[in-house]
């Protein structure tokens, strides 16, 4: 008998949660907060479900009610994505190691 | 046009650039480069959306413009947010993940037929399971963080807000949730659909309002957790492995996170969620805070204790992020350097309104990062340091955790600042912290409080030293 696609997804799912789980212990207690604005960008990968939405219109009619709520969601993640990604770069870009030539 | 097997790959390659990504916040050096993998990942996904597609008619450009729209925004935010406002530009970045999640749910059960899921009035089985379930669970992160967002600003008062038959209450929503998402299963009627999601928005804001705010550390965390399940269900409904992947990763990391600050509180989950803490405790300490005697000082004496002090440790906590005293404290610090005194940084797992939140401000203010220490590796050097300067933290400090069973707090982990030879307090004045208790630390012999804004004290110590 043929298994069905889902079984394949959720074991993605299941291991991901693994791979999740040892990752996320391994982060630095320091970086905690970077951790949260970078999760939140890349769960932004949201956007795929969107732009397919958005792009579901035919020619004569872009907007209908499905496309109009797949690009409120585009801009959304976008808002995400960008703001996500940035932010965690600009606090990066902040830590930095004691310099020992001053000792 | 590129072949669906082909676009699985690239978004199975950018799921692991995302493990990547998260991989590098191990240490700060690799942390640049992680972020980078997250970008370099994004990018792979959304390219390989249009180019499976391949539809750049009209409805391309309008993608192009919303999406150059929501990155302004969104790049404008990132560049123009104060660091001690991190938790509320988190709290805002859920609910945006969560009502994403929201409209791509609505727009798939619209348009089945954009997503292969079969056509309006019958979608397939198994994907208007998953796609209820990832619109529902952002509806909750998005009304959650909306109340979490209005809290940490100050909109909304942080002080937990109760009312009879709550839990009750919640409960039963609960159920219904389940209930409904049965029906809309065997029925497929577009009405149960938005009653779903209403009465999702609904328990978002009913589950939150309880929560006071300083376990606010836990509710980010956990509305962090909630959006990586909506993503994780979307992805389901979308048959996409990037956002499998991702939502897992992002679903165990904030539960990870939730659970770290628990164990800081010594609290169950359940409590915290559960909420109304702190708020009962307050009248029964109150009344013999004003009999026992305190000793105050000021810059002056704060300065002489520290310049013949051989070893400083600081404890900061919200009240520095409050008060923006960061940069006046470093600039405190590096006097005291000057003049040959030891100082570390000791952060507890909670202080601050999120995770990680204090060690961000010290980064701010060019504190080198391995200077600050978390509760653990400091914990033991309290009792052969001179002076503890405690900042805008309270709680965390208090030694009634440690001796007192009858006291909320008793368990908790803290910061044994007792023990330090002396131990500065800063602190606008005696009130008692978020959990409502008195500090028996103000007390103490050794202790001597300075009543001033946080900021403006420490300026004035480095003046004096």
């Amino acid at each position: 008998m043929e298994i069905d696609p889902f079984i394949f997804r959720l074991s993605i799912f299941i291991l991901s949660i693994f791979i999740g789980y040892y990752v996320v212990w391994s982060v630095t207690p320091s970086l905690h907060t970077p951790l949260m604005s970078v999760t939140n960008a890349i769960s932004s990968v949201i956007i795929v479900g969107a732009i397919i939405a958005g792009l579901a219109g035919n020619d004569e009619s872009v907007f209908n009610t499905s496309s109009i709520f797949g690009f409120l969601a585009i801009s959304l993640a976008a808002i995400n994505i960008f703001g996500g990604f940035l932010v965690t770069q600009r606090m990066l870009a902040m830590y930095k190691k004691k310099k020992r030539d001053k000792k | 046009m590129i072949s669906s097997n082909l676009s699985a790959i690239f978004y199975l390659i950018s799921g692991i650039l995302f493990i990547l990504a998260l991989r590098g916040l191990s240490s700060p050096e690799t942390s640049r480069q992680g972020n980078f993998f997250g970008i370099l990942g994004m990018i792979i996904a959304i390219t390989v959306t249009f180019l499976s597609l391949g539809n750049f008619s009209s409805g391309f450009i309008f993608v192009i413009i919303f999406l150059l729209i929501g990155g302004l925004v969104g790049a404008f935010i990132a560049y123009k947010i104060p660091m001690t406002a991190m938790p509320e530009l988190v709290a805002g970045f859920h609910s945006l993940v969560g009502l994403a999640a929201v409209f791509v749910a609505i727009s798939a059960f619209l348009n089945p037929e954009a997503f292969n899921l079969g056509y309006p009035g019958n979608i397939k089985l198994g994907s208007l399971i998953e796609m209820s379930i990832g619109a529902a669970v952002g509806a909750i992160t998005f009304s959650g963080s909306v109340i979490a967002f209005l809290k940490l600003q100050g909109i909304m008062s942080g002080a937990p807000i109760t009312f009879k038959g709550q839990h009750p209450l919640n409960a039963l929503i609960l159920i219904s949730i389940i209930v409904l998402i049965y029906l809309l299963c065997s029925t497929q009627s577009s009405n149960l659909f938005w009653m779903l999601l209403a009465i999702s928005f609904l328990i978002g804001f009913l589950l939150i309002i309880p929560i006071g705010g300083a376990d606010m550390p836990v509710v980010i965390s956990m509305l962090n957790s909630y959006s990586g399940w909506a993503a994780a269900g979307i992805g389901f409904t979308l048959e996409n492995t990037a956002l499998i992947i991702t939502g897992a990763l992002v679903g165990s990391s904030g539960a990870i996170l939730s659970y770290i600050m628990c164990k800081g509180m010594n609290r169950s989950f359940f409590n915290v969620i559960l909420g109304g803490f702190g708020a009962t405790e307050q009248s029964n300490t109150s009344q013999n805070k004003e009999q026992r005697p305190v000793k105050s000082g000021n810059a002056d004496d704060a300065a002489f204790l520290m310049k013949n002090a051989s070893s400083v440790i600081i404890v900061p906590g919200y009240g520095m992020a409050v008060a923006q005293a960061q940069h006046a404290l470093r600039e405190m610090v590096d006097t005291l350097k000057k003049n040959d005194i030891k100082v570390s940084y000791a952060i507890h797992p909670v202080a601050g309104r999120m995770p990680g939140h204090m060690n961000v401000l010290l980064a701010e203010a060019n504190v080198p990062y391995d200077e600050v220490f978390e509760l653990e590796e400091i914990n033991n050097d309290f009792a052969n340091a001179d002076v503890a300067f405690v900042i805008g933290a309270n709680d965390v400090t208090n030694p009634v955790a440690k001796t007192d069973p009858q006291s909320p707090i008793y368990g908790m982990p803290v910061l044994d600042v007792e023990k330090c030879k002396s131990v500065l307090f800063v602190k606008r004045s005696l009130s008692p912290g978020y959990a409502g208790i008195d500090n028996d630390l103000f007390y103490k012999e050794n202790t001597l409080m300075l009543f001033a804004d946080a900021k403006k004290m420490t300026e004035d110590i480095t003046k004096n030293l």
